[in-house]
Order: structure tokens, then C-alpha cells, then sequence
């Protein structure tokens, strides 16, 4: 009796392993932390690229729209691909789009700008990378959608591309 | 010319006290970038990693801990930030307790499992 | 072309072959004779040559860079080195299981050439249970893994050129890792053979044991060149991460070398027959979740392959017939012999169930670190690391008394042993050991009593393991080699992680940098053109405390095809210690970011582990003396 009972046990959790792993493989394998949606964003300290103001960050989300917080350099090649999304999007009233310019060279930066057009109502600097690790990012092109309360609505790692842009109009209604 | 060696010795314990927070401060910079992982490389912790996001993460460290935060302090910060699989070792808490249990109860069940196979009579 | 379809229709030959064997094989069950019916051997003999054939035919394809074939295009490049194109085919998903597929044709082929003297019908059981796992294989290959896809139109150019995978280490680790994993595919076929003809016994044992050496050895030699490989050219001065991959490899080794000392008991004294039957199913079991884990995607690492879902569910429920066959054959077939007596204390059937205890509880700790970050990721949506401080908090404390037991075990007599307690010469010896490590440890500032007692204790190992040499009887040299080479290699292990020191800092051509033990003197920098990268060689003198002066030269690779830069680190080895630099690019500037390492008696971890591997090959030595 002994032994059919083990055997009758141990089946049970071999079938569970079974069942979990199944489960695990459908699982996205590209984690992206959720941990900073829903909250608030938090207060930093950055320079304006054009004119080397200080400024901090809750003056720059004052108007009562939808914040796009784009994470760019010039040397980023991806960062080049989305470009022109954010271009079209800069043109939506609704949207205003702030760049946090990454561990960039200025001139670099700005030669950038010129040369690609500038979506960005802002452009703050972060050149060491610091403030960027505030805000949970793990590198670049990362944009947050921040609401005019300065709630992390959604993160997207990577080149915004056209599924992305679908849920950013959502989210805009 | 008492009162210069006081001073000067004055100003060299000054300085060499702020040499040891230094070092000790290197150190545990040390220590805890060996326990974070590096998010955007395979399998590297932040100390080994010398990536974009390694180096900064470094500079934070570093910055938290001239500002006087402790090493657990510094962890809570990071895991609000990535959550708790930034960090290497495994904090025992209710997600892992099973984690760190099951191999004592291994142990505890091999300990019975032998006892049973042997005589213990006097030789 | 020609040679993707002779490959592809050898496999769908040798697929046939399997289910024309089955018949004939049982067939002969019912013959009551004492050899195997000869067309039996004709079959697998022709089922090797046509998944050979397979393999060459692969092989050739990625040596003439056919790029009609999928896997070739994937994974090669017309500019490879021609050794890199013929590892190449071995590189991959793909190919290397088909190279799987090989050998477990090629040892169940062997099984039966060496095994004519066993019972018959076990024989052909264990070919019966072994060609399931090969009909696995071969389904697998051919409808989720077929490596010989086409491709049309024909690509001019493969894809297959990361210089990161053109070494020499690197094109032999996964084969011999291969031969370790497949090997203990015939002690679970064997062993689920003797269950069903009631064989499990000590001559069944004596047969199996080979086997498990076979199996044990390669995957000892897997690893080491897996670490070797790390250590030389991962740039990080490491050469064991805790990475999941890594860990795969070492939870069947945990078995196995479980599985060697309980087979022994059962070959001397038909005891632990139900363990042993265990241990042989757990090790190919772990071989295959270890295939699963790392071929799924299901695990994020280094070393994981492309991921492909339908994979992932193939191996899933393949592995999960094998383990839920494998116990219900275990449990309802199994009838143990009799009664098996109680051990005495102080006996070596004791010892042996000491050390197979704690191999279970190291194998536990691996197992549950590795695979629950994706249950609890399943389960409760949280994701969690688990790394190195993990493994070592559980691991290192219990290898105190793992070592203290080890001194004792190995020498103790079957049966029944006299053991004196209180035996003055060893414990006055073990009292040095601790007195040398407290001197050892306060030379470099002290590090506590349990740092003292760990390497204390791997010392007295050491000392024991050699003394045991200067016994005079030649039975178990086998044991003593390796033993002595475990002992070394742990010892080798804990000195070098306690006294590795490094310093890390950036520096431009023409500094200097002084640290607590020396200096670092950045002399110059030299460009060259190689055949398909740029080379920029970074000199480097490096003066220690005493003013030795070494130099070292550590080198980074700039490849356009594909755009990447790899950085290589020089190392001087001795057999002291090794001086381990290397360099990096520091974005946008002049400086370079250095990391030089000392890390005291390295080699001797390789040494050693080449003395561990010789003790089981000198297991087959012993043998034919008698």
C-alpha cells in the first residue's frame, strides 16, 4: 500500500512540474519590470541642453496634457528609428514630449537635434546616467507616459514603433 | 612647536579618516555592485559589467553612499526601482521560503533516511 | 543540395530502422537461447552508418557553405576558418542534436558488442528502452529541429560569424559535454532493463559500473573545458558563474559521482539496489530537464540556444514520458531482493551513504537555486534571481563536515570496521592543518575562525588523501588518484576565491597606477590589421610589491562583420599563481577601463581536476590487470 501511495503522490507533483513549466514556457521571456507603473514620478534635478538652465523636474510637467519622456543620445542607433514617430506625435496637441538626452556628448546632441528635427517641447541632460537609473530605466531609447500628475501610466523599452503608437493614441482618449 | 605636530597630526588623522570611509565605502560599493545584475548584459552582475547602464548604476551606488545610506537601504531603493531580480542573493521572505527550505529539509530527511539503514549497537 | 537531402532521408532511413527493430527484437524475447538473434545487430549497425552518414553529410554542407541549408546559413560564414565551419555543425540547436542522436546509437551499439555475456534478454531490453529515447530524438530532429531545411532563394552569404564562438575550447566542450549527457542514457535503459528482468544485482552492477565511468568522466572533461573556456575568454577572471547552464552540467555530474560510490556498494555487497536504481534514472532525467531548460527558451543565459516554443513543448512532454515511465516501471516492477540489512556504523557501506547524502543535498540546493525563479514566476508572478551568494551561503558551510567525513570514509572496511575515536596521530595532524591555515590566513589579514576551519580542513583532506597513497596495497588506486584530485581541487578552489584580489580602475597611455600591492605602468598602445579585425594591444608593466616585473598585454578585437568588439585578456600562468589582465574601451575617450587580477593557484584547479578524471580512467586500467 506503501509504495502505490508514493507513487500516487510523487505522480501528482511530476504532473504539477508538468503544468507549471508548460505555463512557463508561454511566458514572455523579456521582463519588464512593472514595478514603477502606478506610481509617482519621482522629483530630479536635470540641466537644459539648449541653454544649461537648471531646472526641476515638476516645473516641466505643469500643463495639463499627456507627457511623453523620451530617453535618447546621439550615438543610440535604434533612437534614430523611432525618431520620426515622435516627430508625428510631437504635432498632437494633447501631447507633450520631454527628451532626456543619455550619457551624450552636447555638441553630438545638438547636432542631432538639427539634423533630425526636434519633437521635444524640453530637453533635459543626464550625463551620467543617474537620473535615468531614478527612474527605473534600463538604457536607451526607453519613453515613460506620464499623466499631468506625474503618474507612470506605461514604459516602453525600446524603439517605439507602430504598436506602441497604437497605445499611446489609447491611452491619449 | 608642540602645538604644530598637534596640528599636523590633527589634520592627518582628519584625512586618513576620511581615506578609510573612502575605502571602506569602495568596498561596499564592491560588495553590493557583485550583487546586482546588470539588467541589459547575459548573466553579469553590475561590478563585472562595464555597460552604460552598469557604469551609472555605479555612480549611484556610490553617490547613496556618500550621502550616508546603509547597503540595505540601498537595495530597498533598487528594488522599488527594477524589482526584487536586480538583486543577486535571495532575501528570505514569503516568496522564498521554499527557496531556502527545501534543501535543509533535504538534509533533514537524508538524516532520518540513514539512521534507519544503520545498527547502532555497541561494538 | 545534394548533401541536405542524403542527410535528410538518412535520418527518415534510420527513424525506419527503429520501428522495423522493434518486432525483431521481440521476436527474440520469446527465444530462449543465450545470444541476441544476429539481425539485430545488422539493423543497429545499419542505424549507426545511416545517422553517421546523417552527420557527415552535415558536416560537409557547412565545410563546402552550402547556404541552401538552413542550418548552414544560420550558422556559418564562407571567410570561417575551415575548423570553425566543421565546429560549426556541432555549434548549433540543430546539429548538436544530431550529434545527440549518434551517440546514443553509437553506445547502445557498444552496450551490446560489450555486454554478449549478459543475460539476453536484458540485453534487448535495454536496447528496447534505449531506442525510445532514439525514436525521441529522431521525431524530434525531423519535425521540429530538421537540420537540413531548405532555403530558397539560395543566400549568397551566411549569417553564422560571432568571433566570440571561433574557439578552439569552444568547439570541443559541447561534444564531450555530449558524450557525458548521452552516456547516462544507457545507465537509465539498462537500468530500467534489469527492473524488468529482476537483474538488479551485483553483477548487473559490475557491468553497469563502466558505464557510469564513462558517462562521469566526459562530463567532468565537459565542464572543466566549459570553465577553462570562461575563464580565458569571457574577460571576468572567473570561471564558474552559477549561470543556470552551468548548473545543468553540474546536477547529473552530482548524480553520477553519487551514483559511483552506490554502485560499488552494490557490486561488493548487493546493497542500495533500489538507490542506485534512483540515482541511474535521476541522472539521465536531470541530462534531459537540463536539454529542456536550456533549448526552450524557457531560462534566460548566456548560453541558452534561439528559442522556438514548439521546441520547448516537444522536449516537455518527451521528458516528462521518460520520467513518468521510468517511475512507474520503478514502482510497479520492482521487487527488492530481500530484506536488505542495516549497516553497521563504522563500516564503508555507511560512509558511502554519508557521501551520497550530501551529494543529494548539494544536488538539492543546485536544483531548487536553478529551477525556482521559473516556478515562482509561474505560480506567483514574481520574478526573482537567484545567484551566486545563494549557492554559496548553503553550500560552503556544509563542506566542513563533508571534508571531515571524506577523511574518514574512503578507508574504512566493508562490514564492519574498528574505529579507534580517538586516533592521537590524526587528530594532532588535523590540529596542524588548522594551525597552517590560521598562519596562511593572518599573512593576508585575518578572515575568522570559519574561513580558518574551512581551509583547515580541506587541508587535512589533502593530507589524508595523500598519505592514503603511501598504504601499501595497489586495490582502489583508482580511488585514491581521485580522491587525492578532489581534494586538491577544492582546495585549489577555496584558496584561489579567499586570496584573489584585484583592482579595477581607468587609466590613459603613459600613467601610472599605484595599488596596495604593486603597480600598473600603462606604456603603450599598438594597432594592428588581421585578417578580419583590427588589433589594438595595450602594453602594460606591471611591478609587484617585491619589484618583480612582469608585462602584460591584453588585446582588443574591432570586427566590422559583425560590428563588435571583443577584448582578450592576457594571462601569465605559474604554478604559483596567475597574473590576469584585461582592458576595455571607456566611450568616447582616451582612457581605458583595466581589470587586473592575482589569482592564486589556478592552474592547480585545472591540474587537479585532470587527476580527478584520471582516477576513472584508471578504474578500466585496474581491470584488465585482473
Amino acid at each position: 500500500m506503501k509504495k502505490k501511495t508514493l507513487l500516487i503522490i510523487i505522480t501528482i507533483f511530476v504532473l504539477f512540474c508538468f503544468v507549471v513549466l508548460l505555463k512557463g514556457l508561454s511566458n514572455s521571456n523579456i521582463y519588464v519590470p512593472n514595478t514603477k507603473i502606478g506610481k509617482q514620478l519621482l522629483s530630479f534635478k536635470a540641466k537644459k541642453l539648449l541653454n544649461n538652465e537648471e531646472v526641476i523636474s515638476d516645473e516641466l510637467f505643469f500643463e495639463n496634457k499627456i507627457y511623453l519622456l523620451n530617453l535618447w543620445a546621439s550615438w543610440c542607433v535604434p533612437c534614430r528609428t523611432e525618431h520620426h514617430i515622435l516627430m508625428q506625435l510631437s504635432s498632437n496637441p494633447s501631447i507633450r514630449i520631454i527628451g532626456l538626452n543619455y550619457k551624450d556628448d552636447l555638441t553630438n546632441a545638438k547636432k542631432f537635434i538639427n539634423q533630425m528635427g526636434n519633437p521635444y517641447s524640453e530637453i533635459i541632460i543626464d550625463k551620467d546616467g543617474t537620473i535615468s537609473i531614478d527612474l527605473g530605466a534600463y538604457g536607451i531609447p526607453e519613453t515613460f507616459i506620464i499623466d499631468k500628475n506625474k503618474i507612470i501610466l506605461k514604459k516602453f523599452v525600446g524603439p517605439i514603433n507602430d504598436q506602441s503608437l497604437k497605445e499611446i493614441e489609447s491611452l491619449l482618449k | 612647536m608642540k602645538y604644530l605636530k598637534f596640528i599636523i597630526l590633527f589634520i592627518f588623522c582628519f584625512f586618513s579618516f576620511f581615506a578609510n570611509a573612502e575605502n571602506l565605502n569602495n568596498e561596499l560599493l564592491n560588495k553590493i555592485s557583485k550583487n546586482i545584475r546588470c539588467l541589459i548584459c547575459q548573466g553579469q552582475s553590475v561590478y563585472d559589467s562595464q555597460s552604460d547602464f552598469a557604469v551609472s548604476m555605479k555612480l549611484v551606488i556610490k553617490k547613496k553612499l556618500e550621502e550616508g545610506s546603509t547597503e540595505s537601504q540601498i537595495y530597498e531603493y533598487l528594488k522599488n526601482q527594477y524589482g526584487e531580480w536586480i538583486i543577486y542573493d535571495p532575501e528570505f521572505n514569503k516568496n522564498t521560503f521554499f527557496l531556502w527550505l527545501f534543501p535543509i529539509f533535504i538534509f533533514v530527511v537524508g538524516v532520518w533516511l540513514i539512521i534507519r539503514k544503520i545498527k547502532f549497537y555497541k561494538l | 543540395m545534394f548533401f541536405s537531402q542524403l542527410g535528410y532521408y538518412s535520418l527518415i532511413f534510420g527513424l525506419i530502422l527503429s520501428f522495423a527493430l522493434i518486432p525483431i527484437a521481440y521476436k527474440d524475447l520469446k527465444i530462449i537461447n543465450n545470444s541476441i538473434n544476429p539481425n539485430i545487430f545488422i539493423i543497429i549497425s545499419l542505424q549507426l552508418f545511416t545517422v553517421l552518414l546523417s552527420f557527415i553529410s552535415l558536416i560537409v554542407s557547412f565545410i563546402n557553405s552550402d547556404f541552401s541549408n538552413e542550418t548552414v546559413y544560420n550558422n556559418s560564414h564562407t571567410t570561417k576558418p575551415l575548423f570553425y565551419k566543421i565546429s560549426g555543425t556541432w555549434g548549433n540547436h540543430e546539429g548538436s542534436l544530431l550529434l545527440c542522436l549518434l551517440v546514443l546509437i553509437l553506445f547502445i551499439f557498444i552496450f551490446l558488442l560489450t555486454s554478449k555475456k549478459e543475460p539476453k534478454k536484458y540485453q534487448i531490453f535495454t536496447l528496447l528502452f534505449q531506442q525510445i529515447i532514439i525514436v525521441g530524438f529522431f521525431l524530434f530532429l525531423l519535425l521540429v529541429s530538421n537540420p537540413f531545411n531548405y532555403l530558397l532563394p539560395i543566400p549568397v552569404e551566411g549569417l553564422g560569424l560571432n568571433p566570440i564562438l571561433q574557439d578552439p575550447i569552444l568547439a570541443i566542450h559541447p561534444p564531450i559535454l555530449y558524450l557525458g549527457y548521452i552516456g547516462s542514457s544507457i545507465i537509465f535503459s539498462s537500468s530500467l532493463a534489469a527492473i524488468t528482468q529482476n537483474y538488479v544485482d551485483n553483477k548487473w552492477a559490475k557491468n553497469l559500473k563502466n558505464w557510469v565511468f564513462i558517462s562521469w568522466i566526459f562530463l567532468t572533461i565537459g565542464i572543466m573545458l566549459g570553465s577553462i573556456w570562461a575563464y580565458y575568454e569571457l574577460g571576468w577572471g572567473g570561471f564558474w558563474f552559477w549561470d543556470p547552464v552551468e548548473n545543468i552540467s553540474l546536477m547529473p555530474w552530482l548524480c553520477l559521482t553519487a551514483l559511483i560510490h552506490s554502485i560499488i556498494v552494490l557490486e561488493k555487497r548487493s546493497l542500495l539496489a533500489s538507490w542506485t536504481l534512483i540515482l541511474s534514472i535521476a541522472s539521465f532525467t536531470l541530462s534531459m530537464c537540463g536539454t529542456f531548460l536550456v533549448r526552450s527558451g524557457i531560462l534566460n543565459s548566456v548560453h541558452t540556444f534561439a528559442n522556438d516554443p514548439k521546441r520547448g513543448i516537444f522536449i516537455l512532454i518527451f521528458l516528462f514520458v521518460l520520467i513518468l515511465g521510468s517511475l512507474f516501471i520503478f514502482f510497479v516492477l520492482h521487487k527488492p531482493k530481500k530484506e536488505e540489512q542495516k549497516n553497521f556504523l563504522f563500516s564503508k557501506e555507511t560512509s558511502i551513504l554519508l557521501n551520497n547524502w550530501f551529494m543529494m543535498y548539494f544536488l538539492s540546493v543546485v536544483l531548487i537555486g536553478t529551477v525556482y525563479p521559473i516556478f515562482l514566476e509561474v505560480i506567483a508572478n514574481e520574478k526573482i534571481s537567484v545567484g551566486p551568494p545563494f549557492y554559496n551561503k548553503l553550500l560552503i558551510p556544509f563542506l566542513i563536515p563533508f571534508f571531515i567525513f571524506m577523511t574518514i570514509g574512503p578507508n574504512t572496511k566493508w562490514i564492519k570496521d574498528n574505529f579507534k575515536l580517538i586516533n592521537l596521530r590524526l587528530i594532532l595532524l588535523f590540529i596542524i592543518s588548522i594551525f597552517l591555515s590560521y598562519l596562511i590566513l593572518s599573512k593576508t589579514g585575518s578572515r575568522g575562525l570559519f574561513t580558518t576551519v574551512l581551509i583547515g580542513s580541506s587541508l587535512y583532506l589533502l593530507f589524508i588523501t595523500v598519505k592514503d597513497f603511501f598504504i601499501k596495497n595497489q586495490i582502489n588506486l583508482s580511488q585514491k588518484i581521485s580522491h587525492f584530485g578532489f581534494s586538491l581541487l577544492i582546495l585549489s578552489i577555496i584558496v584561489n576565491g579567499i586570496f584573489s584580489s584585484e583592482v579595477i580602475t581607468n587609466i590613459k597611455v603613459g600613467e601610472k597606477y599605484n595599488f596596495k600591492h604593486g603597480s600598473i605602468y600603462f606604456e603603450k598602445i599598438n594597432s594592428f590589421k588581421e585578417k578580419n579585425y583590427m588589433s589594438v594591444v595595450g602594453t602594460f608593466k606591471i611591478k609587484d610589491r617585491n619589484n618583480k616585473e612582469i608585462y602584460l598585454k591584453p588585446e582588443l578585437r574591432i570586427f566590422n562583420q559583425p560590428i563588435m568588439i571583443t577584448s582578450e585578456a592576457d594571462i601569465k600562468t605559474s604554478f604559483y599563481s596567475d597574473k590576469f589582465l584585461v582592458m576595455n574601451l571607456v566611450k568616447g575617450n582616451e582612457f581605458y577601463n583595466i581589470r587586473y587580477q592575482t589569482k592564486p593557484f589556478m592552474i592547480w584547479i585545472w591540474l587537479s581536476t585532470i587527476l580527478l578524471v584520471t582516477g576513472g580512467l584508471v578504474n578500466f586500467l585496474n581491470k584488465e590487470r585482473k
